[in-house]
């Protein structure tokens, strides 16, 4: 092997290469008459996954003392202005400006409160803040495409940032990512730390993107697409989005900070 | 008030997380002055036995005396609360480093471990994992999750001292000696990650 990203990244197949297999996976699955919540970690048209994903299953373990915790976050940690990110640079950045905000939930429904939501994005061309983007788009010197927030007592959370572009990625030939903003979650256990994409409605590259299709089931991919809100935008200033996330439940008995509201 | 809510998908976290994630002084929970500062160290593969340098590693941990910490800081650390919580991303060969304490056993008589959070480019989802310290054989003897793995894949989950008191634990991804990756009783039945 020569580099360790180099077989990922020759971008030998075309799309109608990999738009067949993912539609065979997905004709597979819809045969199997299973139900299928999270992404495959074996998913072949996603070609850096291959070396990638663990063969074996994952094991059972029950949690204990340390995972029926999570790390605590305060103002300490994060500064408010950190949950708007056209105000990072000397200007204001290029671009469509929108809000997303939305709720944390535990598995039970319970709201995730005073808990880290962190997100980063390609800014409005598709650029990426990050010395191996490449792609020959323009860098926003007023946009970061950094953010974080407390969620609220509610689980809630709010960005103003910019609506991201689709940029291309070299998995296969002529491949583009749809837009999407990368989210960091924690709960109040361990065990349901997790990291995703939010996406936008009606992007017409989902049905193309290997990365959004290894969620093989159509309706738990649904649940990464964000809702335009029209009370949510703001006269004469942004567009509004609103994205719930639920995480896996606790496996912690609720105290009466958890579930008072 | 509960129902029960179907769990949003995870996402691969990615290339670019570069800018958003690492934080400075991430990977230090004690400072390396710290008389009970211990390195914890290692190196991600992937199938082929090749260094993964886009990984991002996170750990979870009780304090020496086995107490989890509920301190806010892990941000923008004070030098003098310890948070229990470390970040850090690998380096252009797949290796990181952390400089943490031992943990105690939070509870007497268990074998105490450092709870572990794996990311990667190419990953569709988060892994967990566990590293246990190596000393306390009769506590790893009787630990029921070690006791539930088959000789051969036990020993991915225990990290080696080495003789300078660092801790040595290497994750691999797939293939021989692939790490045991673990999955919660909420993580619903079936789902394959
Ligand atoms: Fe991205």
């Amino acid at each position: 092997m020569a580099g360790p990203v180099v077989s990922s990244d020759a971008a030998a197949d075309s799309q109608a290469k990999i738009s067949a297999d993912i539609e065979e996976i997905s004709r597979d699955y819809a045969a199997s008459g299973a139900v299928e919540t999270q992404p495959r970690i074996d998913y072949a048209p996603y070609r850096s996954s291959i070396l990638r994903h663990p063969t074996k299953d994952l094991h059972h373990a029950d949690p204990e003392t340390i995972e029926l915790w999570a790390p605590a976050f305060g103002q300490r940690d994060v500064h408010a202005l950190e949950s708007d990110l056209t105000i990072q640079g000397g200007g204001e950045p290029i671009g469509e400006r929108m809000t997303v905000r939305g709720r944390v939930l535990d598995g039970d429904g319970r709201p995730v409160r005073h808990q880290l939501v962190e997100i980063w994005q390609a800014n409005a061309a598709g650029r990426y803040i990050h010395k191996r983007d490449q792609h020959p788009a323009p860098i926003d010197p007023n946009f970061t495409g950094v953010g974080r927030c407390l969620t609220g007592a509610d689980g809630s959370y709010s960005f103003t940032t910019i609506k991201p572009g689709p940029y291309p990625w070299k998995n296969h030939h002529n491949a583009w990512r749809p837009a999407h903003i990368h989210f960091s979650l924690f709960g109040t256990d361990f065990t349901q730390r997790m990291i995703t994409q939010m996406y936008f409605p009606g992007d017409p590259l989902f049905d193309l993107d290997p990365i959004y299709q290894a969620i093989v089931d159509p309706q738990a991919r649904e649940r990464l697409v964000a809702t335009y809100d029209h009370d949510t935008s703001a006269h004469e200033w942004s567009l509004g989005y609103v994205w719930d996330i639920v995480l896996t439940g606790s496996h912690r008995t609720p105290t009466e900070e958890d579930t008072d509201v | 008030m509960s129902e029960q809510l179907v769990p949003t998908p995870g996402q691969t976290i990615g290339p670019f997380y570069g800018y958003a994630l690492p934080y400075e002084g991430g990977e230090h929970l004690v400072d390396r002055s710290d008389p009970r500062a211990v390195r914890l160290h290692g190196t991600v593969y992937d199938g082929h036995g090749e260094p993964i340098p886009d990984s991002m590693l996170e750990i979870w941990q009780a304090d020496a005396d086995g107490t989890v910490s509920q301190e806010p800081g892990s941000l923008l650390r004070d030098g003098y609360t310890f948070t229990g919580f470390g970040r850090v991303a690998v380096d252009n060969a797949g290796h990181y480093d952390f400089t943490t304490v031992n943990p105690g056993a939070s509870e007497a008589g268990k074998a105490p471990f450092i709870a572990m959070t794996v990311f990667a480019r190419g990953l569709l989802n988060r892994l967990f994992t566990r590293i246990y310290l190596p000393e306390d054989g009769e506590a790893l003897a009787r630990d029921p999750l070690l006791a539930s793995l088959p000789e051969g894949r036990r020993e991915t989950l225990i990290a080696e001292r080495e003789p300078d008191g660092s801790l040595r634990f290497d994750l691999r991804l797939q293939g021989d000696g692939e790490t045991v990756f673990l999955s919660y009783p909420n993580h619903r039945p079936g789902d394959p990650a």
